[in-house]
């Protein structure tokens, strides 16, 4: 048997030798790249970035076939990975998603929610008109869905003078509004994300809040209505409620958008289902989230400085302006095919 | 392999197969213990220098006292809101945790990450994570049993959702479409050739010699010389002599002996893998 010559230097490690200085530099590019906030990478890298990745494939299929060097096959495996999700990721800066977001994302996901957002609504109007009735029958109806805590004085008992001091702060009450204004907000906002979170147990949870909300609404309306204060009270309201109760039923449009994607897929699968509505959902409980803040803003600062009915009112209607043009306002397509 | 069945096909645009590996559950829930206590250590931080504001501000100056504690409640928010968003929206795609594990996220689909999938699968925390921890925390009080009951059930099937798919995908997940892969930063070892072939010089095998083992057997071997074990170079070195016949010279270290055999092997393996048989084993004979 004759031995094995050895004019050798193994083919793969060659192979190795001669490509290693461009793996380098791409792992270089990419440690600049994921770095991100440091630097950001020209022009001339960003090209040579992904001729860099095409030929690390390249060699990745290379030592695949021809290599039996693990640790050479696991390194170009991982670094193709990272460069993979560099050239075929988002490369848009955080400022522009953000953009993005206020200028297409968000108004465009309340538009296709728009039948959601009318039986969230409506569910929301159906326990108000209960309450209504049920109050007026029989005072007694207001503990039910009011629990003495929540209602912090303003029940059937109060005279109406108190009742009626209860919508105008006094100079005292206004030491500490920016508190309540972030309790309020952050208190909203989390039950705007459970409504969301919750319509994945196919709505039940979602239509709920959205009813008993509406119940609590209803009975305050009637207390208020019943002792002559009804356009007083509508006003300390609606200043804030218009954003309010608009987010609250659009967050609840995005459960029930979920909800129903999970109970009824149609032609998809149910997992691919519940993810294209989940998404949509989410992008509309962002937006949610900042509503409750302008509305956490205006509850808790503006409520309590301005007192006269008149001002309440064309705050109110400015805000329901502002939000109707926004939301619903068709815009120009165009941002439609930059996607990110 | 023993993680195979965790290994997943993502065809790039130029044809290669990337094999991404998805993160394990224990890892995923690694991460998620380190965010979490990042996120206490910033809380706790946040609590103590607030809490010294509104100490030392007292009375006399109530508004730096109020605004104090509106930065700290909104800190809070923020944090428990748009820490994991705002982090997996970077280009690192990983929240601090998930970095140091070497997880990212990403699409399902093997495209893009958009934004509304973050957001999806992060709001779904609530649900997941925010919902038990406090009902955990409350100690479900005010609750009678059926519902305590209920309510633990709840939680667990959202944190152990997990477990119970093949994809290891929590509810959040599910519903963005996105999964979360391993891509940790794999530095280059050195070639282990290059050294083999320098002590080859004192070695000569034969092609009978080389036959006995496979792709498998070599990589074990690349393995054993990396870790550079005394014990265990000296345990693997005897059993390969015994199995190609081979006599120990007088002055042959263990060492050298097996980076001789493990570029003699490659060679041999690599030359028929260019003629098409990749031997897989030592008890691939075909």
């Amino acid at each position: 048997m004759t031995a094995v010559t050895r004019d050798l230097t193994l083919k793969s490690h060659r192979f190795r030798n001669e490509r290693e200085g461009d793996w380098r530099r791409l792992e270089h590019l990419l440690k600049l790249a994921e770095g991100g906030v440091l630097r950001k990478l020209n022009e001339d890298e960003i090209v040579n970035l992904t001729v860099l990745y095409r030929s690390a494939l390249s060699s990745l299929s290379v030592a695949r076939a021809t290599s039996l060097d693990q640790g050479l096959v696991d390194y170009l495996e991982s670094l193709c990975a990272r460069a993979y999700f560099f050239v075929y990721g988002t490369r848009t800066t955080l400022l522009q998603r953000i953009s993005r977001f206020f200028l297409h994302d968000w108004p465009t996901a309340a538009r296709n929610l728009w039948r959601e957002s009318l039986v969230a609504g409506g569910l929301m109007a159906l326990g108000a008109v209960v309450a209504w009735l049920l109050v007026a029958q029989d005072a007694d109806w207001f503990y039910a869905f009011l629990p003495g805590i929540f209602a912090d004085g303003r029940d059937p008992t109060a005279t109406t003078a108190s009742l009626k001091s209860t919508l105008y702060a006094t100079k005292a009450d206004r030491k500490f509004l920016t508190v309540l204004a972030t309790e309020i907000f952050i208190n909203n906002a989390g039950v705007a994300i459970s409504s969301f979170a919750l319509g994945f147990a196919f709505c039940v949870p979602t239509a709920l809040l959205m009813l008993f909300n509406g119940l609590v609404l209803g009975a305050f309306l009637e207390l208020f209505f019943s002792r002559g204060l009804g356009p007083n009270f509508v006003g300390w309201l609606s200043i804030h409620g218009v954003s309010e109760l608009l987010a609250v039923t659009l967050s609840g449009a995005a459960g029930f958008r979920v909800g129903l994607a999970v109970a009824f897929p149609g032609k998809q699968t149910r997992v691919a289902a519940a993810g294209q509505a989940g998404r949509e959902g989410a992008i509309l409980i962002a937006g949610t989230v900042v509503m409750l803040f302008v509305a956490g803003l205006l509850e808790g600062i503006a409520r309590q400085l301005v007192t006269e009915d008149w001002a309440r009112y064309a705050i109110a209607g400015a805000t329901a302006v502002f939000w109707a043009v926004y939301l619903y306002f068709p815009r120009k397509p165009g941002l439609e095919a930059t996607h990110g | 392999m023993a993680d195979a069945g965790r290994i997943r096909e993502l065809i790039t645009p130029e044809g290669v197969d990337l094999r991404l590996r998805l993160g394990e559950a224990a890892e995923r829930a690694g991460a998620l213990v380190i965010d979490l206590l990042i996120m206490f250590a910033i809380m706790l931080a946040m609590f103590i220098g607030s809490c010294s504001v509104i100490v030392a501000s007292g009375e006399k100056n109530a508004a730096t006292a109020q605004g104090a504690f509106v930065i700290l409640l909104l800190v809070f928010f923020l944090l428990r809101n748009c820490y994991f968003i705002l982090f997996e929206l970077g280009p690192r795609a990983a929240t601090p945790g998930k970095r140091v594990l070497g997880l990212r996220v990403a699409a399902r689909n093997g495209g893009r990450l958009t934004s509304d999938m973050v957001f999806a699968r992060n709001f779904m925390r609530e649900l997941e994570l925010f919902v038990p921890l406090s009902f955990i925390l409350a100690g479900g009080q005010g609750v009678d049993g059926w519902l305590k009951l209920i309510g633990l059930v709840w939680c667990a099937i959202f944190v152990f959702f997990p477990l119970f798919n093949r994809d290891r995908l929590r509810v959040g997940d599910l519903v963005a479409g996105t999964w979360v892969v391993k891509a940790p930063k794999t530095a280059l070892l050195p070639d282990l050739a290059g050294e083999g072939e320098v002590r080859l010089a004192d070695f000569t095998f034969t092609p009978a010699q080389l036959d006995a083992y496979g792709v498998y057997e070599l990589q074990v071997l690349e393995d054993v010389l990396r870790r550079r074990d005394r014990k265990t170079l000296a345990s693997v070195a005897d059993r390969i002599r015994t199995k190609i016949g081979w006599t120990r010279g007088p002055s042959e270290m263990d060492g050298d002996f097996l980076s001789a055999y493990y570029a003699a092997l490659r060679g041999r393996l690599e030359a028929r893998l260019l003629f098409g048989k990749r031997k897989k084993d030592k008890f691939d004979t075909t």
